[in-house]
C-alpha cells in the first residue's frame, strides 16, 4: 500500500508530461496541415541539405 | 445545440457594425503581410506539392511558397509586382488549376483560435479520463474502506478542475439557451455533469460506495469530440462561404463633362453617362449612346452568340463588353437595375429553403425533453418508493441523466458529416451549407444549365474545310484581338502568316494587310457573307469569297459520364437553357437528354424548378450564370462550378472546385450513404439507451455500468461513421 504514495504521483506526472507535450504541439501549429506534413517528410528534396 | 453561436440581437446595429469594419481593416492589414493565397483543388500527393511550390518559386519576386495539402491552399509571399493572375498562369503552365482567394475575408485566425481552444479542452479531458479510469479500475475490482476513499478523493481532485475547465463550452451554451427560454441539448448535458459530480463529491465526503467521476469526465470527453467535429465541419463550411464571397466594390466610370471618374455604383443615377471599356462588365442598365462593340450575354441569358451593340442598343447589367469602348446612358442603376431585381428574386426563393430542419434537430427536439422527464420521474419515483431517501433518489437520477445523456447522439451526426465532407472535399466539392449534405441525399431530379455548366463556356474551333493558308492568316489576325473567338483561334497550334497593320474594328472584327492584300476577320455581314445560327467568324482575303470558321462550345469533362450515371440510377435529368434551340438540341442529343427546353428566361427557370417541387420532387440544380441564380436558390439543393459568377456561387450550397463534373455523381452517392449512416447511428444510440435506461431506472446502474454503456455506444457510433466509403 505504501508504494501507492509513490506510484500515483509518478503516474500522474508522466500523464501530465504527455498533456504538456500535446499542448506544445498545439501551440506550435503542428496540427495545421497533417496531410501535407505526412507526405512532406517522405520527399527527397532536402535530404542532402537543409531547406533554405 | 447552436445557441452559443447565434449572434445576439443588438438594439444599435451601428455598434456591431463598427467593430466589424475595424476587424476587416485588421484582416486586410494581415492579408497584405500574408501575400497571396490560392486555392489549388487538384493537388493530390507529394509530387504535386513539389511541382506547385517550385512553379510558384520560379517566378521572379516570389519569396516563400508553401502548400497546405489539408486545406488545398498555396500561400505565397512576394513583391507587389507578382499578381495572383501571373501565379495562376504559371501554375496553369504546369497543369495545376488554381483560383484566387480573397485573403482579407479569410478570417481563419479567429476560427483557428476557437478550434485550438476546443482541442485543448479535449486534450485535458482525455488526460483526466485516462487517469480516473485507471483509479476506478481499482475501485471496481473491489477496493474497500480507506483505499476506496483515497481513490475517490484522488478522482475528485482530478475530475472537478477538469470538468470546470473542459465543460465550459456546454455550460456557456446551456446558460445561453436557458436565457432564451429554450431547452437545447446542452441543458441536459450540463445538468448531468453538474449533478453527477456534486453527488459524487457528496458520496466521497460521506465515504459512500458509488462515485461517478469517471463517467462524468468520459461523458465530457466524448461530447467534446462531437463538439470539435461539429465545429470543424461548420468552420469548413463558413470559410468556404467566405472564400467565395469576393469583396469587390462594384465601380463604374462616369463621364462628367468629358472627364472620366471612377465612382462606386451606388452614386450612379439614371441619366448619367457611363463608359464601359472592352472586357468590362456592364455596371448598370442603359442605352448605348456612342461606340460600337459586341456584347457577351451568356452569363445573363445563356446565349453563346455575342450580339452587336451600336448606338441605341439596350444593355443590361452583367453583360460583358467584348471589343470596343461603349458610352451608355443609364436608365436604371442600383436597386432598380435588372441585376438587383434578380437578387430580390433570389432572396425570396431562398427563404423557403431556410425552413429546412436537419435530421439531428428533429431528433434533438423530441429527445431533449424526454431526458429531463425521465430523470425527474426516477427521482420522484425513488423518493416515494424509498420513503424519502433523498440521497438514494438523487443517485438514481444522476445515473439516469448520465446514461440518457445524448452522448452518442451528439457524436452521431458530426462524425458522419466530417467523414463525408472530407471525402467530398478530396473530390473537389466544397460544402457551403451545413444541411446541404442531407438535402443532397434526398435529390430525385436534376436540372442542368447549358452554357458554362455542361459546357465550358469558351468557344473552340470546329475543324472544317479551311485551307492551311487561310488558317495561318486567321490565326495571325486573331492574335490582335481579345474577342473570345479570336482568342480561341489564336490559341490553336500551327503556323502564323505575316500579317501587318493589324487593327481592330470594334463591333466588326480585325483587319490587316497580307501580301499586299487587305484581309479581314470578323462578323459575317462585315465581310459580305450570310451569317447562320452557328457561332462563327468569317475571313476574307482580298476579293476572294469569305471563308467560315465555326466554333462550338466545348463539353465540360465528365458531363457525359455524369448524365449517363444519373440516368442509370433512374434520376430524371432536365436541361434548361437560355440559348437558342439549335445548340441546345445538339448538346441534348450528344448527352442523351430527352427533356430539354431552350430560350428559357431566368424567371421561367425558377418557375420550372418550382413546378417540379410542386410535383413533390426534390430538385438538384446545377448552374453557373446569373440567369440561374433564382433557380439555384429555389431548388432543394444546388451546385455551381468554381468558374461561375459570384452571385451564382453565393446562391448555391455546394461549389465544384475542379473543371470536371463527374464528382457530382460521387457526391450524390456519398450523401446517400452518409444519411443512411446517420440514421443507423441514431438507431444504435437509441438501442443502447433502451437497454441501459431501464437498468438505471431500477437503481441497478453502478458507475461501472454507466461508464461502459457510454463509452461503447460512443465508440460504436464513431466507428460506424468511419466505415463511410
Amino acid at each position: 500500500m505504501e508504494t501507492l504514495t509513490i506510484l500515483i504521483p509518478v503516474s500522474l506526472f508522466l500523464g501530465g508530461l504527455g498533456l504538456v507535450a500535446f499542448m506544445w504541439a498545439l501551440r506550435t501549429r503542428q496540427y495545421e496541415d497533417p496531410e501535407g506534413d505526412a507526405r512532406r517528410i517522405l520527399r527527397k528534396d532536402w535530404d542532402d541539405k537543409p531547406a533554405p | 445545440m447552436s445557441a452559443a453561436e447565434a449572434t445576439p440581437l443588438s438594439a444599435c446595429p451601428a455598434c456591431v457594425a463598427l467593430p466589424a469594419t475595424e476587424a476587416l481593416a485588421e484582416a486586410r492589414r494581415r492579408a497584405a503581410e500574408a501575400g497571396i493565397v490560392l486555392s489549388v483543388p487538384g493537388l493530390g500527393d507529394a509530387q504535386d506539392m513539389t511541382r506547385a511550390e517550385e512553379a510558384a518559386r520560379a517566378l521572379p519576386g516570389v519569396g516563400r511558397a508553401r502548400v497546405n495539402l489539408t486545406q488545398k491552399r498555396l500561400s505565397v509571399t512576394a513583391t507587389p509586382e507578382v499578381t495572383a493572375e501571373r501565379l495562376i498562369a504559371a501554375l496553369a503552365a504546369q497543369g495545376i488549376e488554381a483560383h484566387e482567394l480573397d485573403t482579407a475575408l479569410l478570417t481563419s485566425t479567429e476560427n483557428e483560435l476557437r478550434g485550438r481552444d476546443l482541442l485543448m479542452r479535449l486534450g485535458v479531458a482525455g488526460f483526466s479520463m485516462m487517469n480516473i479510469m485507471l483509479l476506478s479500475v481499482a475501485v471496481w475490482s473491489g477496493a474497500e474502506a480507506a483505499t476506496r476513499d483515497l481513490f475517490h478523493w484522488l478522482s475528485a481532485m482530478i475530475a472537478l478542475p477538469t470538468l470546470a475547465f473542459a465543460g465550459q463550452p456546454f455550460f456557456a451554451s446551456a446558460y445561453a439557451s436557458l436565457k432564451a427560454r429554450r431547452l437545447g441539448m446542452d441543458v441536459p448535458i450540463s445538468l448531468a455533469l453538474i449533478l453527477s459530480s456534486a453527488i459524487s463529491l457528496f458520496e466521497t465526503i460521506k465515504g459512500g460506495e458509488h462515485a461517478y467521476f469517471d463517467a462524468a469526465v468520459s461523458l465530457c470527453f466524448f461530447l467534446l469530440i462531437g463538439r470539435y467535429l461539429d465545429f470543424r465541419s461548420r468552420a469548413a463550411a463558413r470559410s468556404a462561404a467566405e472564400e467565395l464571397a469576393a469583396l469587390e466594390v462594384p465601380r463604374a466610370i462616369r463621364l462628367e463633362d468629358g472627364a472620366e471618374r471612377l465612382v462606386p455604383i451606388a452614386e450612379i443615377a439614371a441619366g448619367d453617362l457611363v463608359l464601359v471599356r472592352p472586357g468590362g462588365r456592364m455596371p448598370v442598365d442603359g442605352e448605348v449612346t456612342a461606340g460600337q462593340s459586341e456584347l457577351d450575354r451568356s452569363l445573363l441569358t445563356g446565349e453563346t452568340l455575342p450580339i452587336r451593340a451600336v448606338a441605341g442598343t439596350l444593355v443590361s447589367a452583367g453583360e460583358v463588353n467584348l471589343t470596343g469602348p461603349l458610352t451608355v446612358r443609364v436608365t436604371a442603376a442600383g436597386r432598380d437595375s435588372s441585376l438587383h431585381r434578380m437578387a430580390d428574386l433570389v432572396a425570396v426563393a431562398e427563404s423557403t429553403r431556410n425552413r429546412y430542419m436537419s435530421l439531428a434537430d428533429r431528433v434533438a427536439r423530441r429527445y431533449s425533453p424526454s431526458v429531463h422527464i425521465l430523470a425527474l420521474a426516477s427521482f420522484i419515483g425513488w423518493m416515494i418508493h424509498s420513503g424519502g431517501d433523498v440521497r438514494l433518489a438523487v443517485n438514481v437520477a444522476a445515473a439516469v441523466l448520465i446514461i440518457t445523456c445524448p452522448c452518442a447522439l451528439a457524436l452521431a451526426v458530426p462524425s458522419v458529416v466530417t467523414a463525408a465532407s472530407g471525402k467530398l472535399f478530396r473530390k473537389g466539392l466544397l460544402i457551403k451549407d451545413g444541411t446541404a449534405l442531407e438535402r443532397l441525399a434526398e435529390v430525385d431530379a436534376v436540372v442542368f444549365d447549358k452554357t458554362g455548366t455542361l459546357t465550358l463556356g469558351t468557344p473552340d474551333l470546329v475543324p472544317g474545310a479551311q485551307r492551311a493558308g487561310d488558317l495561318a492568316v486567321a490565326r495571325a489576325l486573331a492574335s490582335g484581338s481579345s474577342h473570345p473567338l479570336s482568342r480561341a483561334l489564336a490559341a490553336g497550334e500551327g503556323p502564323r502568316a505575316e500579317v501587318t497593320e493589324i487593327t481592330e474594328r470594334p463591333g466588326y472584327g480585325v483587319e490587316g494587310r497580307f501580301q499586299g492584300q487587305s484581309v479581314r476577320l470578323g462578323r459575317a455581314d462585315w465581310v459580305g457573307a450570310l451569317g447562320g445560327e452557328q457561332t462563327s467568324a468569317w475571313l476574307q482575303v482580298g476579293n476572294e469569297p469569305p471563308v467560315e470558321f465555326r466554333f462550338a462550345d466545348r463539353l465540360r469533362p465528365g458531363a457525359a459520364e455524369l448524365v449517363a450515371a444519373l440516368k442509370a440510377r433512374g434520376i430524371p435529368v432536365r436541361l434548361l437553357s437560355g440559348d437558342s434551340a439549335g445548340p441546345v438540341a445538339r448538346l441534348a442529343a450528344d448527352l442523351g437528354i430527352a427533356d430539354w427546353k431552350a430560350g428559357v428566361l431566368p424567371a421561367e427557370k425558377a418557375a420550372e424548378v418550382e413546378a417540379l417541387r410542386a410535383e413533390g420532387r426534390r430538385v438538384l440544380m446545377v448552374g453557373d450564370g446569373l440567369n440561374d441564380t433564382v433557380a439555384l436558390a429555389a431548388a432543394h439543393v444546388s451546385i455551381s462550378p468554381a468558374s461561375a459568377l459570384d452571385a451564382a456561387r453565393v446562391a448555391s450550397d455546394i461549389v465544384l472546385l475542379g473543371r470536371d463534373l463527374a464528382p457530382i455523381s460521387d457526391a450524390l452517392r456519398i450523401a446517400r450513404v452518409a444519411r443512411r449512416r446517420i440514421k443507423q447511428n441514431f438507431g444504435l444510440s437509441l438501442a443502447y439507451n433502451a437497454v441501459a435506461v431501464p437498468v438505471a431506472l431500477m437503481g441497478l446502474a453502478t458507475p461501472l455500468i454507466a461508464a461502459v454503456a457510454m463509452s461503447t455506444s460512443s465508440l460504436t457510433v464513431t466507428l460506424n461513421a468511419l466505415r463511410l466509403r
